[in-house]
């Protein structure tokens, strides 16, 4: 209870500003309409009802955020193109692929840079450096090239989100498969362990804890480049796409409902591998 | 076919020498260790040229490096000035009014742990969101010029640093902070004579990863629209008009940008965090 209570409070507190600045935000469409009937300005307990429920506020209101959200998620057929489940879908199944590709590039290279001194070098700063790099700026290149080629929907974005995850998961993968310190080793050495049991039995185990949280970060990077994805391509499917033609037509209460749809597909991703993480921490005798 | 087997033969060669580099003792002086991944950059050039030219692949799909560079040399106005929109304006601008926010937020809720408490687990929450969805909202509110995109940076900036800086508050432990009381050193005293300096690694973390967050917001919130001049406005141009060199050409400035602005960072985290056991080797 000590722990729900402060953030419950934080969020009303955020709610209750939202609507605040709703009010602020939306009055100045109010004060428009009645100088163009030439009616007298609305006074404050008429302005707030006014605020609360336009068609194309400049800040919707939590409720018609939420109210859009219910009917274009339970509200209609699945298979709808209004669907948010439809273009919710359209997102994850890229960024699920894309993730499982980067992750599972990212453990490999991590394991052969553990085991060759030159490829160690030559590739970690690299690696390490490819953090800076805006990489999510290379996303309309990749669709469209590849679109050029003839490959299209699910394919491009995925790699784009593979390319995001790849490199957390090789940086974490590197740490974790070095932690086990010199002791550890030399206990491995005297039972004259060979390279690949050092690796099954002692590197690959002492590295979950730093491979989850690494896979935590990959997979909202993941999202996120599925997202952009669908940008270039115009508004054809997908979360992102919902946002740009949201943005193209006006509709703020649909971009709204779609960054929320993608929010909570976040914290659905991230939530899931923490839990498998937990799991597995668990059974492995890791949990802390 | 030629300059297939020539990118062929150099990547052997080039990774021939790096196997006897790194298992020579040059690689423990500072300068060997920048040969290494200076010579597998070189051969990523070199392979990507070579393939380029020998199996004719057309310039709308992968341009040789060389074309690249060219195009560089030829448009450095345009890219000084797309630069300048994006990078010094948006992002810049956006970054030092985040993490001037977050960290005022920081200290702001410093005195009332109920209220650390409900922002902590929020702060960490938003900071996993994909919070550059928020671009198209930012451009219907400020217009297309930079200071939407300034407005994107803010939001993405602040929680990172926000979260960061209110752990790094908590870092000193009880201790150092009985060792102030004894001292009688008022609260201000004690958070800028101990409590600061201590959260100083904690709060550059935030600073570091903001930056690259700083830089894909400010180009991802011009694919919503923008004036015809920055990064992200001139990358879907020219991808729409298959100049794909140039699109290179604004992911390298792109590139070197980032990794700048992170070195700068991590640069001035060296000089104010020397005491650091992470900064002392």
């Amino acid at each position: 209870m000590s722990r729900i209570l402060p953030i419950v409070t934080v969020l009303l507190v955020i709610v209750c500003l939202w609507y605040v600045a709703a009010v602020k935000l939306n009055a100045a469409w109010v004060y428009d309409q009645a100088a163009r009937a030439e009616t007298p300005a609305p006074g404050f307990s008429e302005l707030v009802g006014l605020t609360m429920n336009q068609e194309r506020p400049v800040l919707p209101t939590p409720h018609q955020v939420g109210v859009e959200l219910v009917k274009s998620t339970l509200g209609m057929q699945v298979s709808s193109k209004k669907s948010l489940v439809y273009h919710g879908w359209v997102t994850i199944s890229a960024t699920l692929l894309g993730f499982l590709i980067g992750t599972t590039a990212g453990i490999l290279l991590a394991v052969g840079i553990i085991h060759n001194k030159a490829m160690d070098l030559s590739v970690m700063p690299w690696a390490i450096a490819s953090q800076t790099i805006p990489i999510l700026a290379i996303a309309p290149m990749i669709i469209v090239v590849l679109n050029s080629m003839g490959i299209q929907g699910l394919i491009p974005k995925a790699i784009i989100s593979a390319f995001l995850s790849f490199f957390p998961v090789l940086v974490g993968m590197v740490k974790g498969l070095r932690s086990p310190d010199q002791m550890q080793l030399d206990l491995l050495a005297t039972y004259s362990a060979s390279k690949a049991q050092t690796f099954w039995k002692l590197r690959l185990p002492s590295s979950m804890p730093y491979l989850f949280t690494s896979l935590k970060v990959g997979i909202a990077a993941s999202l996120v480049g599925a997202i952009v994805g669908e940008l270039p391509t115009g508004a054809v499917a997908g979360l992102g796409a919902r946002l740009l033609s949201g943005s193209y037509y006006g509709q703020t209460v649909q971009i709204w409902a779609a960054l929320f749809a993608a929010a909570l597909v976040a914290a659905a991703l991230v939530a899931i591998v923490g839990l498998i993480e937990k799991r597995t921490l668990k059974r492995m005798g890791m949990a802390r | 076919m030629i300059w297939v087997l020539f990118s062929l033969g150099f990547w052997a060669a080039a990774w021939a020498l790096n196997v006897r580099l790194s298992h020579s003792d040059l690689v423990k002086s500072r300068a060997g260790a920048l040969v290494v991944p200076a010579i597998f950059g070189v051969t990523l050039l070199v392979v990507w040229e070579g393939v380029v030219r020998g199996l004719n692949v057309p310039g709308v799909i992968l341009p040789p490096p060389s074309a690249i560079g060219a195009r560089i040399a030829v448009e450095l106005p345009t890219l000084w000035a797309d630069f300048r929109q994006t990078f010094l304006k948006g992002a810049l601008s956006g970054y030092v009014l985040g993490c001037g926010a977050a960290f005022l937020t920081a200290i702001a809720i410093d005195r009332s742990p109920f209220l650390q408490r409900g922002l902590l687990p929020v702060g960490n929450f938003v900071a996993a969101l994909p919070i550059v969805g928020i671009a198209p909202i930012m451009v219907m509110w400020f217009g297309f010029d930079w200071h939407s995109k300034a407005a994107v940076v803010v939001v993405m900036v602040f929680f990172p640093v926000l979260v960061n800086t209110v752990s790094g508050l908590a870092a000193t432990d009880s201790m150092q902070r009985d060792l102030m009381a004894t001292y009688s050193a008022s609260y201000w005293q004690t958070l800028f004579k101990l409590r600061l300096p201590a959260a100083m690694p904690f709060i550059f973390n935030g600073l570091k990863i903001a930056t690259t967050l700083a830089l894909i917001g400010a180009i991802v919130a011009e694919f919503f629209g923008s004036p015809i001049v920055g990064m992200g406005f001139r990358i879907t141009a020219e991808v729409g008009r298959l100049g794909l060199d140039m699109v290179w050409a604004e992911i390298a400035v792109a590139a070197l940008a980032g990794s700048a602005f992170y070195g700068l960072v991590a640069l001035i985290e060296k000089r104010m965090t020397f005491w650091h056991p992470s900064q002392r080797n």
